[in-house]
């Protein structure tokens, strides 16, 4: 067991903890704020796997604003929030179901796949995955089409949100 | 040094937990947040592939920050969704929005 092995575990165990939370607290403040712990432990895996940029990026869009977004909706529908009925379906247990079998279907897929259980090469002195990554982004070779549709589907979504909920009234 | 099937069991674990959450709640907002936990392990996955594979190709950073912004749109449309629901039905239980069922 190295201290590397030792820290994702704990962060592994803490995320998979808060996403547990997520879909079975009854509070739905307490499901997005726990929905907020989990996000942070996705970025700490993104740190873990050297990738800095995106676990910024992680904390910055998700936590800072579709989380906020989230608590803001669940506010804003507050009537249902402590609904006094159940908050799973009649048909939860089939969910449950589902979910354990994908577990189950993955873990038996990555278990008969060889050649997993290689340690990742070492970065190279000198690689700067921040630069590489806007480089890519930006080139016409690369990534830059993916990147401006990503765009334009964001403004897309922008106007369709400000129109779906503008009160007309 | 982290084996990469760890990496892939925890994404697979989080996205069963996005799956269930997503299958059995019975507020909107809620199947909603276990979506963002589906988008999630699958943006573990892609940045895990980056780092075990050439890193100087950057193809996994690039769709997971797609991801990133899909995830975004996707949130923003769902919740005005919600909220527009909410305010000509008075609900968001998604047991009683059966409009559409006949």
């Amino acid at each position: 067991m190295t201290p590397e092995k030792i820290i994702f575990l704990i962060v592994a165990g803490a995320t998979l903890a808060s996403g547990l939370m997520v879909v079975t607290t009854r509070n739905l403040i307490h499901a997005a704020l726990w929905l907020v712990a989990t996000l942070f432990g996705v970025a700490a895996v993104f740190a873990i796997l050297n990738a800095g940029f995106i676990a910024v990026v992680q904390i910055v869009v998700y936590v800072g604003a579709i989380a906020i977004l989230f608590i803001f909706a669940v506010m804003l529908t507050r009537k249902d929030m402590r609904d006094s009925g159940p908050q799973h379906n009649k048909n939860w247990w089939a969910g449950a179901l589902l979910a354990v079998m994908t577990f189950g279907g993955l873990v038996f897929l990555v278990q008969s796949w060889a050649s997993l259980s290689k340690a990742a090469a070492d970065i190279p002195s000198g690689f700067d995955a921040v630069s590489q990554l806007g480089n890519q982004l930006t080139s016409p070779n690369a990534y830059v089409l993916p990147f401006e549709v990503a765009s334009v589907l964001l403004l897309a979504a922008m106007v369709g949100a400000v129109y779906v909920a503008f009160n007309r009234k | 040094m982290i084996p990469l099937s760890w990496y892939l069991f925890f994404s697979a674990a989080l996205f069963s937990i996005g799956l269930f959450g997503a299958l059995s709640r019975r507020n909107a907002v809620a199947i909603l947040l276990g979506i963002e936990l589906m988008l999630n392990s699958v943006n573990v996955n892609l940045v895990a592939f980056w780092r075990y594979g050439d890193v100087s190709m950057m193809a996994g950073q690039v769709f997971a920050i797609i991801v990133f912004a899909v995830a975004a749109a996707e949130v923003s449309v769902g919740l005005a969704l919600v909220i527009s629901v909410y305010r000509r039905r008075n609900t968001v239980i998604a047991e009683d929005l059966d409009m559409l069922k006949w």
